[in-house]
């Protein structure tokens, strides 16, 4: 068990899955499974943004879908309404996501705690207000049609399915490798440092708000990314995108895979989206197998698969070492007992 | 190498440090005592920069750091510790020091998308910087435990060490022995001596256990209702009539 377990741990595992994602649209059974995938990987890297800001610093951020719809709109609207293609219209979202990242998050991000949830919940809402009440830039709630899709570069064409699902893993690989190379640095233990308490940080010489800005305006990105590419894969988006059921979504998703970890965003959202799928068939009745599965969940796995399995692995890989640990923190603890006998 | 002058903070019209001035030397370790909520953590908060005094100096070798933000004043060289200490529970006691030294580096975030030099250079250096603090408090054997799996003594020595990575030097220790037995009391004694004999640290600690200031410090300061009402060698605070008045009531305050 261990040894298979430990397995898991290794990169070939992980090439293992990305060839397996590779392959996947040739295994599938159809197309709309190779949709459904696609979906699930464009929520994953909005997934990751999130975990940037909640799970390694610890802050969260319920405007994340907000942000999702700002990229998605500002993709839908440039080349719906103003003409422009669609990899200048994909720039400019990413940098309008960050951009507005950055003025709430130095607004924002002066509370602390659950004011700071409240205030981003309540950001969340004004930005579905906007999208559905500003008419004349966003249609309200007739929605944005006629979204360009993304042109390929020489033979490769992303309008199909198919292509338009590599696309999206690549995005989706990057995502992932940069989260990986950022939880090891040390930018990634500054976040963790903030995550375990603003006071000890900033006696380590942290600068609270420049870093937790900055992870901010990673998440947004991250999350405008993800609207972007969702905004080119659907082709038409309404002021729903921006509802705050898909922040909660994305916080279920990154509770279940595990957070603060590399694969629980990923694990968590293609597990959550293919259950949702499998039991498109009970419709709003598939709540009632839902719910008790993440209770349950929650109560036995309370980091998350990915979580829970680390810490499983690291104590049995600990107990392998035997006795090691112990016998020496014993020598350490005798000796003043001994003085003290003495004495 | 501490100086501090007519140090005020007011918290409404409630005076938490009252005009206290003080001066700790290089090289010494400086208790700090009082009843409760004679305003002993304030003071600690109001040196390193958590709070901005309402009144007063302080000048760490000669700069003035009074209105610095803690940050700032940590980069400066002031570590300090805290009653309790939250780390990061399911990460290793290594992972959690090696951020100790991030004060010393400069790497940002373009710096992790291309894996630069200096990145990799200054991750080396943090990494080494934590196994040094580790091996400082003797705590080598844990390096690779969780914290979550490790003695209540263990995770104050590791709060040791994360303040230590930072290279300070003057440490700030908030009851480093509150809650734990008395054998390990004498191995905290030992290391703060330690660290003032090997690092050459100063030292300054508030700490309830009587018998260990009195043995340990060099020099104590004694704080009531937010006041300095003595200062000297253990040998004269012991004897100081208003200290004895401060901690065992006098007539006044029988009643209450």
């Amino acid at each position: 068990m261990f040894k298979f377990a430990s397995m898991l741990m290794t990169p070939a595992a992980k090439y293992l899955m990305l060839a397996f994602a590779v392959l996947f649209p040739l295994v599938a059974a159809n197309e709309y499974q190779v949709y459904v995938m696609a979906t699930a990987f464009v929520w994953a890297i909005a997934v990751y943004g999130l975990n940037i800001i909640t799970g390694f610093c610890g802050q969260l951020n319920l405007a994340h879908g907000g942000f999702f719809a700002i990229g998605a709109y500002t993709l839908g609207l440039l080349t719906a309404d103003y003409g422009w293609s669609f990899w200048p219209a994909f720039l400019a979202a990413l940098v309008m996501t960050a951009a507005l990242g950055f003025l709430v998050g130095i607004v924002s991000l002066r509370l602390k705690e659950h004011y700071f949830a409240i205030f981003t919940l309540c950001v969340g809402f004004i930005i579905y207000l906007l999208i559905d009440k500003w008419e004349e830039l966003t249609h309200g709630a007739i929605g944005v049609r006629d979204i360009a899709a993304p042109y390929g570069f020489g033979v490769v064409d992303f309008t199909d399915t198919t292509p338009f699902y590599y696309l999206v893993l690549a995005f989706l690989v990057f995502a992932i490798w940069f989260m990986g190379r950022l939880s090891k640095s040390l930018l990634g233990r500054t976040f963790i440092a903030i995550r375990n308490g603003d006071e000890l940080a900033q006696s380590l010489g942290i600068n609270l708000m420049r870093n937790k800005v900055l992870a901010f305006v990673l998440s947004t990105t991250y999350a405008g990314l993800a609207g972007a590419l969702y905004a080119g894969m659907v082709r038409f988006i309404g002021p729903d995108e921006a509802n705050i059921q898909h922040t909660f979504d994305m916080i279920t998703y990154l509770l279940v895979g595990g957070i603060g970890t590399i694969m629980g965003p990923l694990l968590g959202t293609i597990g959550i989206v293919w259950i949702t799928q499998s039991l498109q068939f009970l419709e709003e009745y598939r709540m009632i197998i839902f719910g008790p599965l993440l209770v349950l969940l929650v109560i036995f796995f309370p980091r998350g698969i990915t979580g829970s399995f680390l810490t499983w692995m690291h104590r049995k890989s600990q107990a392998l070492v035997p006795g090691k640990k112990r016998e020496e923190s014993k020598v350490n603890t005798v000796q003043p007992r001994e003085a003290e006998s003495n004495a | 190498m501490l100086k501090v002058e007519h140090l005020t903070k007011m918290f409404g019209g409630l005076a938490a440090v009252n005009d206290v001035s003080v001066e700790f030397e290089t090289g010494k370790i400086n208790a700090i005592i009082g009843p409760n909520g004679a305003g002993k953590s304030t003071f600690f908060n109001l040196i390193s920069g958590m709070h901005e005094p309402t009144s007063g100096r302080i000048l760490l070798d000669g700069v003035d750091v009074t209105t610095l933000p803690s940050d700032k004043v940590a980069r400066l060289g002031v570590g300090r510790t805290f009653q309790t200490t939250n780390l990061f529970e399911q990460a290793t006691v290594l992972d959690n020091l090696i951020v100790g030294h991030r004060l010393r580096t400069r790497s940002g975030l373009w710096d992790v998308l291309i894996n630069s030099k200096r990145l990799q250079r200054e991750e080396k250096s943090a990494r080494e910087k934590a196994m040094e603090a580790l091996e400082f408090v003797g705590l080598t054997h844990v390096a690779g435990q969780f914290i979550a799996d490790i003695t209540q003594e263990e995770r104050k020595r590791v709060a040791f060490a994360l303040a230590l990575a930072t290279d300070p030097k003057i440490v700030l220790l908030d009851e480093p022995a509150a809650g734990i037995n008395p054998e390990e009391t004498v191995g905290f004694a030992a290391l703060m001596r330690k660290m003032v004999d090997e690092k050459g640290l100063t030292v300054c600690l508030i700490e309830h256990k009587m018998d260990m200031i009195m043995s340990l410090a060099d020099k104590i300061m004694v704080l009531d209702h937010g006041e300095k009402i003595a200062e000297g060698t253990p040998e004269e605070v012991r004897n100081n009539p208003v200290v004895i008045e401060a901690y065992l009531g006098g007539d006044e305050d029988a009643a209450a």
